[in-house]
């Protein structure tokens, strides 16, 4: 039997009327990294609040790292290392104040100037809080997190309004910390940010799991070879239908958004090869045609007509 | 709820933490500690006087029997108008306290008897024009009687509540406004430390404030300390302590700056007015004096001027001391049910 890190079944938050979270279960094995994936208001926040004691649940029980909430709280404070979605920390003291502070409060916790190389701070040490971008200010949130050396790391969209370079530093990050053993609980709408860290996705709508699985075999689940996106020329979008383009081979899905054609095909040459025949048998011109393989993005529109971000 | 009892680490590095964001924001320490020191000497020496200022009699033009006398007293200073529209004009506007008409044996006066400075000018004409004899005066010289004497102690007490309220109204709803607060709560951290290092960092300040706007006050103003240290330091402590568990009161549910500015503003609105800052509240109405007493800041300027002026020890001032405990006790304890953590 594999060890859990956490175990969190038949999780219910409700606020007034709405249902935030609609009977969510979790589980995240010892060593590996489970993310919720869900759009803007999904329930994501509310979810993983709960499971790190901030919110009280009204239904649904959460054992984390073997303790309760009720029987063991402060052991599991000892032993989780948390970044809430959005805390902006003391602006008028340094990096490595601050890093001190959140270590005074564990009882065993890390080389503060080991955690700041981890984290890539070194250099911005001395810096205050105020003067640091955004990316490092993440970085330092991140270090507080990891101080007391945590068995289990809980992350409210680490990477949101990062550029590129400075996600990937966060990811690199988080590897790091999972190789030397430990368990990541993570919430995100970037699907590259689950494909990269997760072992496991758990994908959220409306407060209730829509999918999960390995990131491979959620998308496996799909069935699909490729996703081929067409943007027909000026008034060619008239002249499909969504019945002929779904009488061709290998297609199994079709969406039409805005001027954009979204088929999910199952054999990709075949489907590409009658599509172009279909094309100029109806006098379609197109702007462009695009293949890529599926993703969780895929994934999630398939199942719910919707995007992960607004768009 | 966890263990009632403050860790030493963590306290420490709590109030560390409360220390230097303070001392690195110049304005902050402007507020606290230079801002108070500037207006007791702006105020002490506005209203220190020294001279006695003169009243100004206003006449027209002519040369009645009595104008030889206004002019040759120094206590009165006299203004000539051409009409008696302009005369009238400049009595209405308060740029003389009366006028003397007529070119009688004795002027007519024209005064509003209301006003103060009315009343006095018409004593120094009377006086001047021989209709009233000047008493023996002693004049009191005596430190501890002027204005500045009176104001200062209540400078002081209002620096206690204001310092004390916002250092941790403010912090406590800026805390919670950038989820600080929050992300402190999944910490191992004990509450108790926290809501500590707050007293903690208030009363290293409190030290620091104290002892600068005492010794500027002795020094500069020449205010008199005749009490007993220990008492003074005791009484100051117990202020800054009371207020600063309103000040906690006050922040202990709201969600952000604005609100918990508002609602300072409404704690102290009425003690700035009503507490005998800057003149003494037995001038208003005598229904609302009890009601007066009552407030912190009144108890705390009460017993400042008790110890600094009269030098009154514990004994003198226990209805003070009173007041200002129940205002320690209540509100920290209703803060600690109320307070909301996330
Ligand atoms: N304290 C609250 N009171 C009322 N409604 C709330 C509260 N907290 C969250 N909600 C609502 O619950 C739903 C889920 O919110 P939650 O913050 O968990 O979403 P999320 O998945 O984290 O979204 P995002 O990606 O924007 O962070 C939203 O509709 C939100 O408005
Ligand atoms: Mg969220």
């Amino acid at each position: 039997m594999t060890q859990l890190a956490l175990k969190a079944t038949g999780l219910v938050k409700r606020f007034g009327d709405l249902v935030a979270v609609n009977g969510l279960d979790l589980e995240v094995r010892a060593g590996t990294c489970l993310a919720l994936l869900g759009p803007n208001g999904a329930g994501k926040t509310t979810a993983i609040e709960m499971i790190e004691g901030l919110q009280r649940p009204d239904e649904g029980t959460i054992e984390v790292l073997g303790r309760t909430w009720k029987s063991d709280a402060n052991g599991i404070r000892e032993r989780i290392g948390v970044q809430l979605q959005e805390t902006r920390l003391q602006e008028k003291v340094t990096a490595r104040e601050t890093l001190t502070l959140f270590a005074s409060f564990y009882d065993e916790t890390r080389d503060l100037d080991e955690v700041l190389e981890m984290v890539g701070m070194t250099e911005k040490k001395d810096a205050r809080v105020e003067n640091l971008s955004g990316g490092q200010h993440q970085r330092l949130t991140l270090a507080c997190a990891l101080v007391s050396d945590p068995d289990l790391l809980f992350l409210d969209e680490p990477t949101t309004g990062l550029d590129p370079q400075a996600r990937r530093r966060v990811w690199e990050i988080v590897e790091t910390f999972k190789s030397g053993g430990g368990s990541v609980l993570l919430t995100t709408h970037y699907m590259e940010e689950a494909e990269r860290l997760a072992d496991e996705v758990v994908i959220v709508d409306a407060g209730k799991m829509i999918a999960r699985g390995t990131p491979a075999s959620v998308i496996g689940d799909l069935h699909a070879d490729s996703i081929v996106e067409l943007f027909p020329k000026e008034g060619g979008l008239d002249r499909l239908t969504d019945a002929a383009l779904l009488a061709l081979p290998g297609v199994t899905e079709v969406r039409r958004e805005g001027a954009t054609y979204t088929l999910v095909v199952d054999d990709t040459q075949a489907s590409v090869a009658s599509l172009l025949t279909h094309l100029n048998e109806v006098g379609v011109e197109l702007h462009s045609l695009q293949t890529h393989a599926p993703t969780l993005e895929d994934v999630f529109v398939a199942l719910t007509g919707k995007h992960l971000r607004d768009g | 709820m966890g263990n009632p009892l403050p860790r030493w680490p963590e306290l420490r590095e709590l109030t560390r933490h409360r220390t230097l964001a303070f001392l690195r924001q110049p304005e902050a320490v402007f507020w606290v500690f230079a801002f108070p020191m500037v207006l007791a000497a702006v105020l002490g020496f506005a209203f220190q006087g020294g001279e006695r200022a003169p009243s100004v009699v206003g006449m027209l033009a002519g040369d009645p029997a009595w104008r030889a006398a206004l002019e040759a007293d120094e206590l009165i200073e006299v203004e000539v108008y051409a009409t008696r529209e302009e005369a009238d004009q400049r009595l209405r506007g308060g740029h003389v306290d009366l006028l003397a008409l007529g070119d009688g044996e004795r002027p007519d006066l024209r005064l509003d008897p209301v006003r103060a400075e009315a009343e006095l000018a018409r004593l120094r004409v009377l006086v001047a024009i021989g209709e009233l004899a000047p008493l023996e005066i002693e004049k009191v010289e005596e430190k501890g009687s002027r204005y500045v004497d009176f104001l200062f102690p209540g400078l002081l007490g209002m620096n206690l509540m204001g310092t004390g309220l916002w250092a941790i109204g403010f912090a406590v709803a800026d805390m919670r406004q950038r989820k600080v607060l929050k992300r402190l709560l999944v910490t191992p951290m004990r509450r108790a430390s926290f809501l500590a290092s707050f007293m903690l960092s208030r009363l290293l300040f409190l030290f620091g404030e104290v002892v600068l706007l005492t010794a500027f006050g002795v020094w500069v103003l020449d205010i008199p300390l005749r009490a007993n240290l220990l008492v003074f330091g005791a009484l100051c402590t117990l202020g800054a302590v009371g207020f600063a568990g309103l000040g906690l009161l006050a922040a202990s549910r709201v969600k952000t700056i604005e609100g918990v500015s508002g609602m300072l503003n409404l704690v102290m609105m009425p003690m700035w007015l009503g507490s005998g800052v800057f003149f003494t509240y037995e001038r208003f109405p005598e229904v609302i004096q009890p009601v007066l007493r009552a407030l912190p800041l009144t108890a705390l300027n009460d017993a400042l001027r008790a110890t600094m002026l009269d030098g009154a020890g514990f004994g003198g001032i226990l209805p003070e001391l009173t007041v200002l405990v129940i205002w320690t006790v209540l509100p920290f304890v209703v803060a600690l049910k109320i307070f909301r953590w996330a």
